[in-house]
């Protein structure tokens, strides 16, 4: 298949996908090489940057999805159900599972210090966690983990593009705890306590 | 203490280690060194006025409350020596200290999401397309699920352990997928099996898909003859009453639709 076709072909199967393509995925189908599969990806991505809409590399594929600047229309037109942005304590949540995954509720109560019943519902119907498993252990808990919408919500490629745990190091997270302005926290407890 | 701190919103204070990280910071304390007396006696005053309010995490307020004044009685008394050498024993403090360091960390990490989030937010995705769901409207027989069970024993079957006893009621497994169910549309047949489970899990899994397909809470559907199968919770309105061709025969769906007959020969 020559080059613009691929990327023709590409570009065709992400207009009709609501979910992302690995570029392994378009190598498959196309059976084209994968090299050259990306190549026609990157220019994709280049050929929408003056455009409205954009071609994302996110949860470990590619997808067309509108742009921010554009959200106000998009709000506008769907009235009734925009979804809200997360509370802390639902970011918090997630931060935990991100990193620990998988893991039960209780593990995450131990480290928050509250009851996260009502939050893990609320991911759960929001498909940014889901439930993987079973912990051998008594009672067999079940273990969460993040998922793909996840990624897309977050804007991540994969879940390797958080920051390693490394960063939030002891030392950083009691320099944080004691460097920090009160007068930050004062102003952020509405919605984001940066603590 | 000044009435005009407690005006603070208490929602922001979800929990008893938010409100105890809020006191370090806003008294400038060290985390390695927290006055415990102080912030106890610190403590104490919000969680009377949670009480008050009647706010109904009290509960998880007064056991960090209990371990406070815990630590505290632990402190007047001597520490032990350690035999080697001049250290004193653990600190009763150790404990706490890495539980907040720990906290603090996630709480970073959720910053780092907060603004990921912001970054993302207003961008939209295409909708999931009605395509998708006509494409999966064929029912699935008995036969077809036994395959899909099949298949994926057999795929997984290296890492099947096996459990002398190991017992998993079905009942259990039946609330489970339906509340696997609850924030999914679908579920694909072959993800219910997970791979490192015992081999009675997977019967187990199997039996309780069959069960409610029978009780028609299930619908088992798949985009082609051998395809992917994928179950489908039954909305109320879905449901046929009486479909008497079928009533009481080992069919395992109702076609709703009889695109394929000999899918519907076998089930007979």
């Amino acid at each position: 298949m020559e080059k613009e076709d691929i990327k023709k072909v590409i570009e065709t199967l992400l207009f009709i996908s609501s979910n992302p393509i690995s570029s392994t995925r378009f190598a498959e189908v196309l059976k084209a090489k994968e090299e050259d599969v990306k190549a026609a990806l990157d220019e994709l991505v280049r050929d929408y940057e003056p455009r409205a809409l954009q071609v994302q590399e996110i949860a470990n594929g590619y997808v067309i999805s509108t742009r921010k600047e554009f959200s106000q229309w998009i709000r506008e037109f769907f009235k009734e159900k925009t979804a809200l942005r997360l509370s802390n304590s639902a970011l918090e949540t997630l931060s935990i599972i991100a990193y620990k995954q998988p893991v039960t509720r209780a593990e995450i109560e131990q480290i928050r210090g509250v009851d996260i019943g009502g939050v893990i519902d609320k991911l759960l119907e929001r498909k940014l966690i889901k439930m993987v498993g079973r912990k051998e252990t008594i009672g067999k808990p079940m273990l969460y983990g993040t998922t793909e919408q996840f990624l897309k919500y977050f804007g991540l490629k994969t879940i390797a593009d958080l920051p390693p745990m490394e960063e939030f190091s002891k030392d950083n997270a009691a320099a944080a705890v004691n460097v920090e302005d009160e007068n930050i926290i004062e102003e952020r407890t509405d919605d984001n306590e940066n603590v | 203490m000044e009435d005009n701190n407690y005006q603070i919103k208490l929602e922001n204070f979800e929990g008893p280690m938010d409100l105890l990280i809020y006191l370090i910071k806003r008294d400038d304390i060290d985390i390695y060194d927290i006055p415990i007396a102080k912030i106890t006696e610190e403590y104490l005053r919000y969680v009377e006025m949670i009480k008050m309010l009647k706010l109904d995490t009290v509960g998880e307020f007064l056991v960090m409350a209990a371990t406070l004044m815990q630590i505290k009685a632990q402190m007047l008394l001597p520490r032990p020596q350690v035999v080697d050498g001049d250290e004193t024993g653990p600190d009763p403090r150790e404990e706490l200290i890495r539980k907040l360091l720990e906290y603090e960390k996630y709480k970073q990490v959720a910053l780092v999401l907060d603004k990921k989030e912001d970054q993302q937010y207003g961008v939209f995705y295409r909708q999931n397309m009605v395509l998708n769901d006509e494409d999966y409207s064929l029912e699935v027989s008995l036969f077809d699920l036994l395959a899909a069970f099949k298949k994926v024993v057999e795929e997984t079957s290296e890492n099947v352990k096996e459990i002398v006893y190991d017992e998993i009621p079905l009942d259990q497994r039946i609330r489970e997928i339906i509340a696997m169910l609850e924030s999914k549309e679908y579920l694909v047949f072959s993800d219910l099996f997970v791979s490192n489970s015992s081999k009675a899990y997977f019967i187990v899994t199997f039996l309780a898909v069959l069960e409610l397909v029978k009780e028609r809470q299930l619908a088992a559907r798949q985009n082609a003859l051998f395809g992917e199968i994928r179950v489908y919770k039954v909305v109320a309105s879905e449901t046929k009453p009486a479909d008497t061709e079928n009533q009481g025969s080992d069919t395992v769906a109702v076609p709703q639709e009889k695109k394929d007959e000999s899918t519907d020969e076998s089930i007979k």
